[in-house]
This record gives structure tokens, sequence and C-alpha cells, in this order.
């Protein structure tokens, strides 16, 4: 039985242990089951024209800081046959657009990129402390308030999605705008991409179109051979892509 | 921020994440591994010819040790925070591990062992000093003053115990070391199953020569003679353990050489260009083969004492050089190419910032100190090892 001195000495310890639980809970809205939902990404290599939206859609949602990227672009110039050695630009992540390429002949393409939101997240096995954590919805995130800063998330990502917050100094990436797609809305960046070039997409939901559009067409995620479960799907992925 | 970068680095990997304070921080705990490893030669391998080294040597692994999380804390973001990993430990993360494999090695190994050979002086010192000192090391007994026989005998059975399981102690703080480069599979410079072997050995090289340094310039300090079978011997061990070292470094190369993997190219044009001073220069050639034919050639031709006192103080320094150089090229140098291995970025070492090139030097004095502070609470030298009657 509970008595009165025993709830007074417990409540300390609840109201501790609360702290933690709140930590490591994301916020999500009301009627958003998250066990329904496995989130990735399409992105379109044929319908991207570099114009930066996405980069800065991203920048203001997520308050990114100046010079550091949760998404950018890149425009590779692939000579011929010289597969191994594209010439690779992202000024500024993207984010201001891109200048006429001087590059001739061969092929020129923009590829966006972002956190890949793997299934077996290097970064997330690394975390010291499990401040890195995956959503049951598949999404990765960073937990802020828990976060010791100690970046070794940022070097066992494959992609270089991560970075150190340069204030807050703890670990940032692409939170594929977990606040925006547990309330009904898409990301920020899908948002305001004018092509399509990105589609936010739901794995779990049968009426997704990603579906119909994972059956019919050639997709790729970038460096299979890490097998870290990658979500972000390329369609028509040049095998120069980096 | 405007960081040098040649090619293309993805936008986020510009800036070098990882600075001189974790190159600092592998250094120092193979320090300690290397010493505590040289000391249990004596104690479990009966090597009587180093035992003028054996206390040395367990103090400063200990000075080392207690240094070695400080370029942690100092490095990262949320330092208040690092309690967590302790409190709240990841368990797939190599990195929080560390805590739990340095408290080990810290308060069962070192910490244990240093206290029961020291035991008896320590009740000594305890009866025969007066006011604060008499304090102190009444405190250091932990309350247990019975230096009978028996109990020296049973301290000495526990004692060569704690070192049994100190060797792979020992191995372990610093294989995990290496683990924790060798697993990230992210980055081809660091992901290898030989990085926490490669590290173990180029611990034990750095910690013999390291013993084998300030048992001279203690020497030389307190004008003694130097035990130059003790020095003849330690100079043998660190040969021994090099040839396997600089085996297993060169393996590691040629065996990436001759792969030539997608990320050959851009690891090639590191060590021609960035690496070239640090890695071929410093690291190979002055830290590994100066030392390792030096100490060869003594090995075959009959070289007088004053010449082999000079030649081990060089190849002592150089190896520290190499292994300092060493950690730095894994460090550094894994960061320098881009993950894409299209360009290649710039390490800039401030001169003064909290992870700037003044702290990193003080804090590879500051185990020194520690260590002259140590020297005096416990003396490892035989003739001040009675300092009382008794």
């Amino acid at each position: 039985m509970i008595t009165r001195r025993k709830l007074l000495m417990l409540l300390p310890a609840a109201a501790f242990a609360w702290e933690y639980v709140l930590a490591g809970t994301p916020d999500v809205a009301p009627n958003y089951n998250s066990s329904e939902h496995w989130w990735g990404m399409l992105l379109d290599i044929d319908k991207c024209i570099g114009c930066g939206n996405c980069v800065r859609a991203c920048a203001t949602e997520n308050d990114v800081p100046e010079g550091y990227f949760r998404t950018w672009v890149e425009r590779y110039h692939v000579a011929d046959w010289q597969q191994d050695t594209p010439l690779v630009d992202s000024p500024n992540g993207g984010k201001d657009g891109f200048p006429e390429s001087s590059a001739v002949g061969g092929k020129n393409f923009f590829v966006p990129k972002m956190c890949n939101h793997c299934a077996d997240s290097p970064c997330t096995q690394v975390c010291p402390v499990g401040a890195t954590f995956h959503t049951p919805d598949g999404v990765v995130l960073v937990d802020s308030s828990y976060c010791v800063g100690c970046r070794y998330c940022v070097q066992a990502c494959p992609y270089g999605c991560r970075f150190l917050h340069p204030t807050k100094h703890t670990a940032e990436k692409c939170s594929l705008c977990y606040h925006r797609i547990t309330k009904g809305l898409t990301t920020a960046c899908c948002e305001n991409c004018p092509t399509g070039a990105r589609q936010l997409a739901d794995l779990k939901n049968p009426n997704d179109p990603i579906h119909e559009f994972l059956k019919t067409h050639s997709v790729q995620v970038l460096k299979p051979h890490l097998a870290t479960g990658a979500k972000a799907f390329y369609h028509d992925l040049d095998g120069s892509v980096r | 921020m405007m960081v040098p970068v040649e090619g293309f680095m993805y936008p986020n990997e510009v800036e070098l994440q990882w600075s001189v304070l974790i190159v600092v921080y592998p250094f120092v705990t193979g320090l300690v591994a290397g010493a505590f490893i040289l000391a249990s030669l004596e104690r479990i391998f009966h090597v009587v010819a180093v035992k003028p080294t054996y206390r040395l040597a367990l103090l400063t692994a200990l000075a080392f040790l207690l240094v070695a999380p400080l370029p942690l804390q100092l490095h990262l973001g949320h330092p208040e925070r690092s309690l967590e990993m302790f409190l709240t430990p990841h368990k797939t993360s190599a990195m929080a591990m560390f805590g739990f494999v340095y408290l080990w090695y810290l308060m069962a190994v070192v910490l244990l062992e240093i206290w029961l050979d020291y035991r008896h002086e320590i009740v000594l010192l305890s009866q025969s000093t007066t006011g604060l000192k008499r304090l102190f090391y009444s405190a250091l007994t932990l309350g247990s003053s019975n230096i009978s026989e028996g109990a020296l005998r049973v301290d000495d059975r526990v004692g060569w115990v704690v070192t049994l399981i100190g060797i792979p102690s020992a191995f372990l703080l610093h294989g995990y070391v290496g683990f924790i480069f060798g697993s990230v599979k992210a980055n081809p410079w660091w992901s290898s199953p030989l990085m926490p072997v490669v590290f173990i050995f180029s611990a034990m090289v750095s910690g013999i020569a390291t013993v084998l340094l300030v048992y001279m310039a203690m020497m030389k300090i307190r004008k003694q003679s130097i035990d130059m079978r003790c020095v003849d011997t330690i100079a043998q061990y660190l040969l021994y353990t090099f040839i396997i070292d600089f085996g297993l470094e060169m393996l590691d190369l040629i065996h990436r050489i001759y792969e030539a993997d997608e990320s050959f190219r851009s690891l090639d044009f590191l060590l021609h260009t960035k690496l070239f001073f640090s890695q071929v220069i410093l690291q190979i050639v002055l830290g590994t083969v100066v030392p390792i034919l030096t100490i060869g050639f003594i090995q075959i031709f009959n070289v007088p004492e004053k010449l082999r006192r000079l030649a081990y103080g060089v190849c002592g320094s150089l190896t520290i050089i190499g292994i300092f150089a060493m950690r730095w090229n894994v460090v550094i140098g894994g960061q320098l190419f881009s993950k894409s291995f299209l360009g290649y970025t710039t390490y800039k070492l401030d001169l003064i910032s909290r992870e700037g090139e003044l702290v990193a030097v003080a804090l590879l004095i500051l185990p020194l100190f520690i260590l002259a502070a140590l020297l005096r609470i416990l003396p490892p030298w035989p003739e001040r090892q009675t300092p009382v009657g008794n």
C-alpha cells in the first residue's frame, strides 16, 4: 500500500524521470499514430532544376544557421566516359541557385541532398548517449536537449548530412520537418519545390503514390554498398553521384 | 569562415569536427597502456632487468591516465552533459563504453596496483611523518595498516593478479580507442579491423619510449648512473614492439595500395601532399625507420655506453614524435578528404582557443607535472623507500 510518506518520497524521483520521458518524446499532433507511417523521400534528378528553393525553404522553416545545411543541391558535370571524376559544385549549398556553368560537353544535372533517414543509421548507432534516435515512423531525429556535442555522429554519417550547430553546440540535421509531417503537412522542401522533384513518401500507406512510382521506375539510394537502409530514393541517379 | 578547399566537399564537411585535442586523447591513452604493459613485464614475466622502471612506469601510467579524459571533456559541445555517458549510455556506441573502460582501468587496475605495491611504504610514512603529511598518508592507507609479513605476501599475490588482469585491460583500453575509429564505415581512412591492433602496438611503442625517457631523465636529474642493463633491455622491447607495429602499419598501407578501392585516389593524394610531412617524414622515416635501424644496429654491433645512451635518448624522442604524428595522421588526416572522394579541406590549428595549440600543449605537459607530484608523494627510488628505522 502506498502511504503518504512513500508517495512524498516517490514524487521527486517521478519528476526526475518525467523530464527524461519528455526529452525523448517527439512532439506529435493529436490523432497522429506513428506506428501507421514509415517515412522516406523520393528525389527525382530529372526534375531538379537547381533553383535552390528547397534549401531556402528549409533554412527558413528550421532556422538553419548560415553556412550550414540540412539540405543542399549539388551540380554534376560528367564528361563523356569519366564517371569517376565528375566535376561537382554546390556554391553556398545551392541556396542562391547556380552561376552559369563553364563546363563544355558531357552531361549536367542537379542532385538534391539531405539526410537519408536510414533504417540502420550509423549516426544513431554511434551516439554515446542516445540523443540521436529513430522514431517509430522511421525518422532519425536529434534531441538537442540531450546531445553532448561529441560529433561522433557527424563522423559516422557517410553522406555529410550532419553538422554541429555553431551556437547551440549540438548535432543538427534534417528532421524531415517532423513538426509538419505529423500534422498531415509535407516538408518545407517538398512544399516549395516548383517541379515536384522532391516527394515525401509514406512507405506504410498503401495509397501513397510512391508505391506506384517504385513499381514502374528505376530508383537507387546513395552509397548502397554501405547498407545503411537509406530511405532517400533517387530516380535516374547517375553512377557518378557520390 | 574561409577554409581553403580543393575540389568538392559536401558543404557540411568543410569544417573539421575533431580537432587536435582528439589527437591528444589517443596519444595520451596510448602512453598509459604502453607504460602499464612495460611495468607488467617485470611483474608477470619476471624480466628482472627492467625492475628499476617498474614503479616509475606505474606512476607514469597513472599521471597520463588522469589527464586522458580532459581533451575529450574540453572538446564536447556540452561538457556539462558528459555524465550522461555514464548515466544513460547508449549500448551500441563504442564511445559510450569509454567511460566504463576508463573507470575500470583507473580504479580496478592502475590505482589498485599502485596502492598494493606502495602500501608498505605508505603505512611506514603514516607512522614516521607528522602533521598534515601524517594525515595524508594515513588516509592513503585506507585504514589498512597491517604490514606483517603475511599481509605483505597477500599484497604481493593480489598485486600479481591485478597485473595479470591489467594486461588485457590495457589492451582493451587502447584497442577500444582504435575501435572508435576503426568502426566508422563512412570513413575509409579509419574503417579497418586492423585499427585496434595497430593502436595497441603503437601504444606499447609510445609507452615504452616514454618510460625509457622518463627513467633516463630522472637519473640525470638525481645525478645517478643509468642502469645500462635496464635501458638496453627496454630498448630491445621497444625494437620488438616497433617491428610488429611497423609491420602492421605497412600491411595496412600495402593492402590499401594493392586493393586501390574508390577511396584510394583521395588517400594517395593526401599522402603525397597534405600528409607528406607528418606521415612519410615524421611518422614513417624519422619516427619509425630511424629508431628501428638505430636500435637494431646497437643489437648487432658493439656500441660504446655513452653513445648508446645518446642513441636511446634520440630514438625515444623520435618515437614519441612519430607516434604523435601517427595519431595526427589518423584523426586529422581522416577528415581532410571529402566522403565524396572529390575534394580536400584544410585544418587550421588556432593558437589560443578552447581546442587550440596552447591547450593541446598544456594537456601534454600536465601529466609530467602530475608525475612530478606523484614521485614526491610516492618515491619509487629504493633508497627512499625505507625512510624510518623500521
